[in-house]
């Protein structure tokens, strides 16, 4: 009341006042924006850059974004010194794999969690959160010893077939199938189709959406993957592309830094996922949203 | 609402309204075991398995020779375990290292990402502001890049001619050698007030095998440019966490307080803050779960060094099998580790559910969050 009462003295000033607080708050807000925008993607700014310039102006001017001379010679050796193409093709014959091995296993299994009465589903999905919840990084030694004891060390199976269905993803379709009305199966089941088919050619369209989220993850998930081709394979000749590069920074590279090659590796391991990234980002700002809601 | 009760049909399970076609029932059985069979193979024998393997193998001796499920391999019992704990050696010492590396990294990455997350998310949120989404995206897309790629690149922002450095010596700050550097910062500190050496009381005699004088180290040098790398990195992912919750408060509500004439701050401290205090929560819980696994980041950037000070129990269980052949210890430490993120997850499960109160099947919870009401 009394904020009523005193409003037609007051108001003139205070609107004056009001606005220049307005316009305080929105400078400040855009330079906070800036500034992080540049922490946060400035080390990107600087790795470009520093991939294209000799090995001395690297080192004397690592800030700098503009090479001076401007070089290629950093990307010749990484094609011409390194296996780097071979990490390539064994990253990318990895992540297809394993994508459309999770994308599949995880949507049947969601598919059953959500919508097939089974004995035995509700201890199923306790299990596959309980699942969740096992930090991989406890995992290497397990993995190397079941790889070891199965003969599938030092081979692509040993790198494929472990990552081939992910809890977390099995949750993501679960939970997307549990969204879609049920209304269409259940005429497709009066129609008279198995429910694979019913699965396959009237659920699984419905579920793009997911279907793509999952995607995405998949291969981001695999194409970064580090830990898992470190404790499976030994063979510099199945390495990966995360795996590759952590060798050429550990020492294979023998003398100096040179790193305008390193950079220039990681820049070119980056770009796949950087692009999917511009492309598809809701599906990524969703992802972190789920990762909320499923912990 | 019709969706609704058909999926509540659906998934009714036994209980559940029964469907007039009998047949069905037994072929759901069947089709059911089927669908999830890949998955329950796959998790099963790279999963659970092997994590049952690696229990045995952590009462052994096994060297990495032959199989470890012979009669050959000697069994030790819990000595794997005693010897991290309670046995003074090389093992322990090791051991309690990383754990003491491990706990000033928490100390260090979890508050300054979760403050970071929110101050960009309430920066990202603020209505006023244009262009928001491209920083969203910005903020957020070191998170989806490799760690190795990033650790690549934070390598040589760190290096002694890099990036860092020279931004410091724009400050006239001599910048150190970051990755040589195993002095600890809490140790720089106390030099910084006079005290270079140990004192006489702190010399020896602190838990576990470790000299208090050496608990009290704090993290290197060459930790903090990991903790900086992974601040970086995580941020952005806690900061989409964080928006979630912001966008739950009703804006009615900030309104209201503004007319009742609340400085912005209270309207943070006594609206924003108690309304997303379940996000916090789940964002505090999730990033020590995390910081408890780093692993990517010391083995490309540290190997552990210098001087032991970036060594952690993740990366230290992966030396002690794959470099030192010591597989039974190696497994032992992942399962003290493991033991420490399971708490760490059942706390953060609790969180969970606190902050679904506004689901009505959660009912039980709900009395424990008094601000909603």
């Amino acid at each position: 009341m009394a904020v009523l009462t005193d409003r037609p003295a007051a108001a003139p000033a205070r609107r004056h006042q009001r606005a220049a607080r307005t316009l305080a708050t929105r400078f400040l807000g855009y330079a906070t924006l800036v500034f992080f925008g540049l922490v946060f993607l400035y080390p990107f700014v600087i790795q470009i850059g520093n991939a294209l310039k000799t090995e001395p102006d690297a080192a004397a001017n690592p800030l700098s974004p503009f090479p001076d001379p401007l070089t290629l010679a950093g990307f010749e050796r990484i094609f011409a010194g390194t296996n780097f193409p071979l990490w390539l093709g064994n990253s990318l014959l990895v992540t297809v794999l394993v994508t459309i091995g999770r994308v599949f296993f995880d949507s049947l299994a969601g598919y059953a969690l959500a919508r097939l009465r089974f004995r035995g589903r509700g201890g199923l999905f306790a299990a596959v959160i309980a699942v969740m919840a096992v930090p991989g990084v406890v995992l290497l030694i397990p993995k190397f010893l079941v790889l070891n004891q199965l003969g599938l060390y030092n081979s692509y199976a040993g790198l494929v077939v472990p990552l081939l269905a992910d809890a977390a993803g099995v949750f993501i379709m679960k939970q997307f199938f549990e969204s879609i009305p049920v209304s269409v199966e259940e005429a497709a089941r009066i129609d008279g189709a198995s429910i694979f088919r019913t699965f396959w050619s009237v659920v699984l369209p419905m579920a793009k959406p997911a279907l793509i989220t999952l995607t995405i993850l998949s291969f981001q998930g695999s194409w970064n993957e580090f830990p898992h081709s470190l404790v499976s394979v030994q063979d510099p000749d199945l390495f990966t592309l995360p795996r590759g590069l952590a060798d050429l920074v550990s020492g294979s590279l023998g003398k100096g830094t040179q790193y305008p090659l390193k950079l220039g590796a990681a820049l070119l391991a980056t770009i796949p996922v950087a692009i999917i990234f511009v492309v598809f980002q809701r599906y990524f700002v969703r992802d972190a949203n789920d990762g909320a809601d499923k912990g | 609402m019709a969706t609704e009760t058909l999926t509540a049909a659906a998934t009714a399970g036994p209980a559940g309204p029964r469907r007039r076609r009998g047949g069905i029932r037994s072929n759901e059985n069947l089709a059911g075991w089927l669908f999830v069979a890949p998955v329950i193979v796959i998790l099963g024998l790279f999963l659970l398995l092997p994590i049952l393997m690696a229990l045995w193998v952590s009462l052994t001796d096994w060297n990495g020779q032959g199989s470890p499920f012979t009669g050959d391999v000697p069994f030790v019992g819990a000595h794997n375990y005693t010897q991290l704990f309670t046995e003074d050696g090389l093992a322990r010492r090791d051991f309690m290292t990383s754990i003491r590396n491990n706990i000033y990294y928490v100390a260090i990455v979890v508050p300054a990402q979760t403050v970071l997350a929110l101050g960009l998310a309430l920066v990202v949120n603020n209505r006023m502001l244009k262009g928001k989404s491209f920083f969203r995206s910005a903020f957020y897309f070191p998170s989806v890049t490799s760690s190795v790629a990033i650790s690549v690149v934070f390598l040589f922002l760190f290096a002694n001619s890099g990036a860092v450095n020279a931004l410091l010596g724009f400050l006239g700050i001599d910048g150190p050698e970051w990755f040589a550097d195993s002095r600890g910062v809490l140790h720089l500190l106390f030099g910084a007030v006079g005290v270079d050496s140990p004192p006489a009381a702190l010399a020896d005699g602190g838990p576990f095998g470790l000299t208090w004088w050496d608990w009290l180290a704090g993290p290197s040098v060459a930790m903090i440019s990991i903790i900086t790398l992974v601040v970086w990195t995580t941020s952005g992912t806690f900061m989409l966490m964080f928006l979630a919750g912001l966008q739950n408060v009703p804006v009615t509500l900030d309104e209201a307080s503004t007319l009742d004439g609340a400085s912005r701050w209270q309207r943070f401290r006594h609206v924003t803050l108690p309304m997303i205090r379940p996000t916090t929560f789940l964002v505090l819980t999730l990033g020590m779960i995390g910081s408890w696994q780093v692993f990517d980041q010391v083995y490309v950037m540290s190997q552990g060094d210098p001087a032991k000070t970036t060594l952690t129990p993740a990366y230290l269980s992966y030396r002690t099998a794959f470099r030192d052949f010591d597989y039974g210890s190696g497994a032992a430490i992942s399962f003290v580790l493991f033991l420490i993120i399971i708490i760490l997850t059942l706390i953060q499960r609790r969180a969970l559910a606190e902050r679904d109160t506004d689901r009505p099947r959660r009912g039980l919870w709900r009395r424990r969050v008094p601000e909603r009401s």
